[in-house]
């Protein structure tokens, strides 16, 4: 029998307005596989993103979450199925303190919606001094995070993404703005997912960053889906040639 | 420093340093009105030590200053959301106006108490749909539902004033702004207590944190599932229902309802939430410090009078701090991003 996709996308479409972002996508992401999302700016890629984690809705086409079919996504529905993202925005309340970030939307609460705030610091101190290597003792789980470097906030805004138990974890741009060594650990960080059991779908810029960490590769353009190779199919410079076909003529052939 | 803890003595003091620093920093708006308060007082205390110096100012200050604070601190909760609610003196009057007619026609205080509670909630509730689901500007939407409601009383009560007199000795006006010991105003003892409701809805619950971030940053908090609309309506609901329940206070101290009721209350309110340390801006405000602003205001023009300068110098003073506060936050904000 065949294994059910963690997530699979079929004949998606979303447009706004006039603008349609996407056409007929068509999506799978393994049981433990790691994607990579390329396209060029305006190809779709992070409207495809929002419709995964229920941020938006999509206009037709259906979403089948490990072979159950899926209505009406919300936020919370998808996390309760395992999505966590890291967005390209890091979607951080830069005022606020550590521990109200890494617990932002689903603070641990008692009865009444009472905040549990004793138990969400120590989770976050924990979080800190291990997940997130926060060695000074300048930073606790009440600092506000608006001093933190940029990988440091790419940090909190992951480690919120592991917290959670994620099954599949999104992450949209995340090299984005950081140093060599924090790119490095990120990509490191990839390979943990894979090795853990767990599904991704990687979104960067950066062809090679992708191509280092991904099982497959789906090519956007337009709104649609131009082609998917697995790595182990092509060389990466086949894949160069490939992407600068697409974006002349939005053609794979 | 890690090792230092189990080997040189002086370390805990030197953590103890480091702890007070944390603190202070981490309130430094709060501590900082606090200053305020007390660099006043004793200013105020030293120009006129008679007025200052006697304590039935203090009881004047617990009597009136209830009326507006009560209201300041939910709408604290708003301004941190970047909303605003201009119609809340409107809100308080056509509240109260349930109340004196449902009270009138049926005679059952319970009632119209409870009434005048659901209608404050149910108008904020509106102001709240008018600004997420219509998606009017909050400082725009409220100025039209201030005129509305203000109207209506008018209509309600052909601009009548209607004499309270009939609650006079009755445990429910003693309950509500009677004097303990004969000093304190029970006014006084529901401002903290909803000073109390409101800092541990800000601190303690899931209400005030996803406000917080609301304020902060609104796209992060839809992006992370925080349910925004809801939240916000809510909050103008609340901000309705502390409003009704000022206006009912204000109501049975003076033994009477005006149509203009809470008039003045509405630059005042205000004025206490920006002098607080809650920034327009969004994302920061406490309650401790709106709850101290009130009083800062409250003290400013029985100061200016017993001092001797004129009484129009209040209202300078009042402008100068609202200025100054609000400068000092987009400062601030500056030099943090």
């Amino acid at each position: 029998m065949e294994q059910p996709y963690r997530l699979e996308l079929r004949n998606v479409s979303k447009s706004f307005g006039e603008v349609q972002s996407l056409r007929n996508v068509d999506l799978r992401v393994g049981m433990n596989e790691v994607v990579g999302l390329l396209g060029d700016n305006g190809a779709g890629k992070s409207t495809l993103i929002k419709i995964i984690t229920g941020y938006h809705q999509p206009d037709s086409g259906e979403i089948i979450f490990a072979g159950q079919k899926v209505d009406n996504l919300t936020v919370a529905k998808a996390r309760a199925l395992g999505v966590e993202t890291v967005y390209q925005e890091r979607a951080l309340a830069d005022q606020q303190t550590l521990w109200r970030n890494i617990f932002m939307g689903r603070e641990i609460t008692g009865r009444f919606g009472f905040l549990n705030t004793k138990q969400i610091r120590a989770e976050t101190e924990r979080l800190m001094r291990g997940e997130l290597g926060f060695t000074s003792s300048a930073v606790s789980a009440s600092s506000e995070i608006v001093g933190f470097s940029g990988g440091e906030k790419q940090g909190v805004a992951i480690v919120r993404a592991l917290y959670f138990q994620a099954e599949l974890i999104i992450l949209d741009e995340p090299t984005m703005g950081l140093a060599l060594s924090e790119t490095r650990k990120l990509l490191n960080f990839v390979r943990d997912i894979k090795r853990a059991g767990k599904s991704a779908i990687f979104i960067d810029h950066n062809v090679f960053h992708v191509f280092d960490v991904a099982d497959r590769i789906v090519l956007l353009d337009r709104g649609a889906v131009a082609g998917e190779f697995r790595k182990d199919e092509l060389t990466l410079d086949q894949l160069l040639e490939k992407m600068h076909h697409v974006a002349e003529t939005g053609s794979l052939d | 420093m890690q090792a230092s803890t189990h080997t040189s003595p002086p370390a805990p003091t030197r953590e103890t340093r480091r702890n007070v620093r944390r603190f202070a920093r981490r309130n430094r708006l709060q501590i900082g009105i606090i200053g305020v308060l007390v660099l006043l007082w004793l200013f105020f205390l030293a120009l006129a030590p008679e007025t200052f110096g006697q304590r039935s100012i203090y009881g004047a200050f617990m009597q009136s200053v209830p009326f507006f604070g009560i209201v300041a601190m939910p709408l604290t909760m708003l301004v941190i959301a970047r909303d605003m609610d201009l119609s809340f003196p409107a809100v308080m009057a056509f509240s109260v106006t349930v109340f004196v007619l449902l009270y009138q026609s049926t005679q059952n205080v319970v009632l119209a108490f409870v009434a005048c509670m659901a209608t404050g909630f149910v108008l904020g509730l509106l102001n709240g749909l008018l600004v997420v689901y219509i998606g009017i500007p909050s400082l725009i939407a409220t100025i039209g539902t201030q005129f509305f409601w203000r109207g209506m009383v008018n209509v309600a009560t052909n601009g009548r004033a209607f004499p309270l007199t009939e609650l006079r000795g009755t445990p429910f006006r003693e309950l509500m702004v009677g004097r303990v010991f004969d000093f304190i105003p029970m006014q006084m003892f529901w401002m903290l207590v909803a000073a109390v409701i409101i800092w541990f809805l800000l601190n303690r619950h899931q209400f005030g944190a996803h406000i917080y971030l609301i304020g902060d940053n609104e796209n992060s908090a839809r992006l992370m599932g925080v349910r925004v609309r809801r939240t916000r309506c809510l909050m103008f609901a609340v901000v309705g229902l502390f409003a009704a329940f000022a206006g009912l206070l204000t109501s049975l101290e003076i033994n009477n309802f005006f149509t203009n009721l809470g008039e003045g209350y509405l630059l005042i309110g205000l004025a206490a939430v920006f002098l607080g340390g809650t920034s327009v801006f969004g994302g920061v405000g406490t309650v401790l410090g709106t709850f101290v602003a009130c009083f800062i205001i409250a003290s400013i023009q029985p100061a200016v009078v017993a001092i001797g300068w004129s009484g129009f110098t209040t209202q300078v003073i009042y402008g100068f701090i609202i200025i100054v506060s609000v400068s000092m936050h987009a400062i601030l904000r500056r030099r943090m991003i």
